[in-house]
């Protein structure tokens, strides 16, 4: 009679449970679906320059990025590259020493309360918009670098940097926090029990084996701060120039595609060139995110 | 950082239009007008004003810089494009490949000023000197080279403030000053007119190029030296007879020949009060005109 029922049934419940699961599944593959669609928007848009303008060895050698010229369009990126670097270098020269000892502080030392305030204080951090970081780099930081160093204009690679890295900082802290969180707790004992002090054990026990995903942490940073758009473009002096001091003015890969991308005729060379860049961009990204995850699955197996 | 203010503006505009529909006879007809931020604070005080001249009509403003107004054109989303610059022979053909004729018109004009900072001595700038500092052959890099010492500037090199390469004033001071010639690299290229003089504002070393209209008592102009010999100061007087040099043209691209009420608008443009309403925004009208209000 009704015998399938059991095993068969299709009621409310049945109905809402299926419609949950799909659900779940489109969200699921979005992520897939938006990377890939994005990343076959940015090929096709870069690919006619790169079949019909593309020069490889002008773009990574010349620093001349003269798109608009009227005689003698160029496209070198290599200034754009080396100021996006160099940049990101400082930035993380910055972060490092402040997110790795925020990270220790707060999974080692700080208990209870503190540690509870620490935390959201950090992610606290991590949610002021960029263009916030942008105004403050240059209004406060360029007054500050002028008066500090004597230099004659305060929007340079140190003021991008220190933006940069303290923007990086907090999620650092965070994913740094989380991998000394995962070294099991029989290891301090362990060291405690051999008579190692606090430092002893952190420096020589703790730090060592968290160390794939302190190291992956970094990574993360790195790939931050070569995205990041529009506090590098109002802090680094937006200035095509190979930098030889942290005083140079530089201007940054997406701080160029920022600027330019809007007023730029779609289907142009220098529309094309722009995307060129994004896809560059998005390619070094890519091996950064896919390192850090390499390294990170370096704890598992091991 | 102003363009968030505009597309408010727009936005008011459109529901305003909303609002009150039918309000007279027939339909509101609405302009799109979009393109040069040199021309958009005229172009909003256009539009308002010719809301009590022609309540039927709504004019949304939006800027983003001539290219950006040019390339709806071409792709036919706005009714007029703003430009501080002539639109290029490849833009007419992309246009017409659209089935869009740009039509060109001549609004006004603007005298682009030599902007330095207000402890900076130097009175006077000829062209020569100009391509000196900014063109890509130019080999002027110090403040000595012009005959100044600038208090401040302990270092004596010149701080080169640009614009960002697609803009209509950076196109204008290639094609004017350096004729053709490309930028010099390492240039400081701000994202809009009045981040020139605000930059030259703090910075001694500084020299920059950005529209009349945007002085301040914060930062000085040298005159600048003609083909004559003859030392000009940047004004609007200056401007409307060509005598300053670096005083250029501001258009209105309308898509195909003007009709109805956009060809309304662009006649109440060029009418004295439309002329009055741009001489009043620091710039210069296309032709001589007397207006009532006093400046």
């Amino acid at each position: 009679m009704r015998a399938s029922l059991s095993t068969d049934r299709i009621d409310r419940a049945w109905i809402v449970d299926r419609i949950v699961q799909v659900l779940m599944f489109l969200g699921g593959i979005s992520a897939v679906v938006f990377i890939v669609g994005i990343f076959v928007f940015i090929t096709r848009e870069a690919l006619q320059f790169v079949f019909s303008r593309f020069d490889v060895v002008e773009f990574f050698t010349s620093i001349r990025w003269a798109p608009t010229s009227t005689n003698n369009a160029t496209y070198g990126a290599l200034a754009l590259m080396v100021g996006t670097a160099s940049v990101t270098g400082v930035a993380m020269l910055v972060a490092i020493p402040f997110s790795l000892g925020a990270a220790v502080y707060i999974s080692e030392f700080a208990t209870g309360r503190s540690r509870e305030t620490l935390k959201v204080l950090v992610e606290l951090l991590a949610a002021i918009p960029s263009v916030v970081w942008g105004f403050i780099g240059l209004t406060i930081v360029n007054g500050l670098i002028i008066d500090v160093f004597d230099v004659p204009i305060g929007l340079n690679v140190l003021n991008a940097g220190i933006i940069l890295g303290l923007m990086a900082a907090p999620i650092m802290t965070t994913i740094a926090e989380d991998a000394l969180k995962a070294v099991p707790d029989r290891y301090r004992e362990a060291a405690e029990a051999m008579g190692a002090t606090r430092w002893q054990m952190i420096r020589r026990v703790v730090l060592p084996a968290a160390k794939n995903g302190l190291v992956s942490a970094v990574l993360l940073g790195v790939g931050r701060g070569f995205g990041e758009t529009m506090a590098v473009l109002m802090a680094s002096g937006h200035s095509i120039n190979l930098p030889t001091s942290p005083f140079d003015s530089v201007r940054a890969l997406t701080a160029t595609i920022a600027a330019e991308l809007g007023e730029t005729a779609v289907g142009s060379d220098h529309y094309g060139a722009l995307f060129t860049l994004g896809l560059f961009l998005f390619l070094i990204t890519f091996l950064i995110n896919l390192t850090a995850d390499v390294v990170v699955r370096g704890i598992r197996n091991s | 950082m102003k363009k968030p203010a505009y597309s408010l503006l727009v936005l008011f505009v459109l529901v305003a239009g909303c609002g009150r529909p039918g309000a007279n006879s027939g339909s509101r007809q609405v302009i799109e007008n979009k393109g040069s931020d040199t021309l958009v604070n005229v172009a909003q005080a256009w539009a308002e004003a010719y809301q009590t001249v022609e309540p039927n009509v709504a004019v949304a403003v939006t800027g983003g810089g001539s290219g950006t107004g040019i390339a709806a054109l071409i792709n036919g989303t706005v009714d007029i494009a703003n430009s501080s610059r002539e639109m290029s022979e490849e833009e007419k053909q992309n246009a017409i490949a659209n089935n869009h004729t740009p039509i060109e018109h001549i609004v006004g004009y603007d005298a682009l000023a030599i902007y330095l900072h207000n402890d900076n001595p130097l009175q006077q700038i000829t062209l020569e000197q100009l391509a000196g500092i900014y063109g890509e052959n130019g080999t002027i890099e110090r403040w000595e080279q012009l005959g100044v010492t600038v208090p401040g500037c302990a270092s004596g090199e010149i701080i080169r403030i640009s614009r960002q390469n697609n803009s209509g004033t950076y196109e204008y001071f290639r094609e004017a000053v350096l004729h053709e010639e490309d930028f010099k690299l390492g240039s400081r290229d701000m994202h809009g007119s009045k981040d020139v003089v605000d930059l030259v504002m703090d910075t001694p070393c500084a020299i920059g190029y950005s529209g009349l209209a945007y002085a301040t008592e914060h930062v000085h102009m040298p005159c600048v030296v003609d083909a004559a010999g003859t030392c000009v100061t940047p004004s609007e007087t200056t401007a409307i007879d060509r005598s300053y040099p670096i005083a250029r043209p501001l258009f209105m691209y309308s898509d195909g020949e003007p009709q109805g009420h956009v060809k309304a608008y662009l006649d109440w443009i060029l009418s004295d009060e439309g002329q009055c309403i741009i001489a009043d925004k620091g710039y210069a009208p296309y032709r001589p005109v007397e207006c009532a209000v006093a400046q």
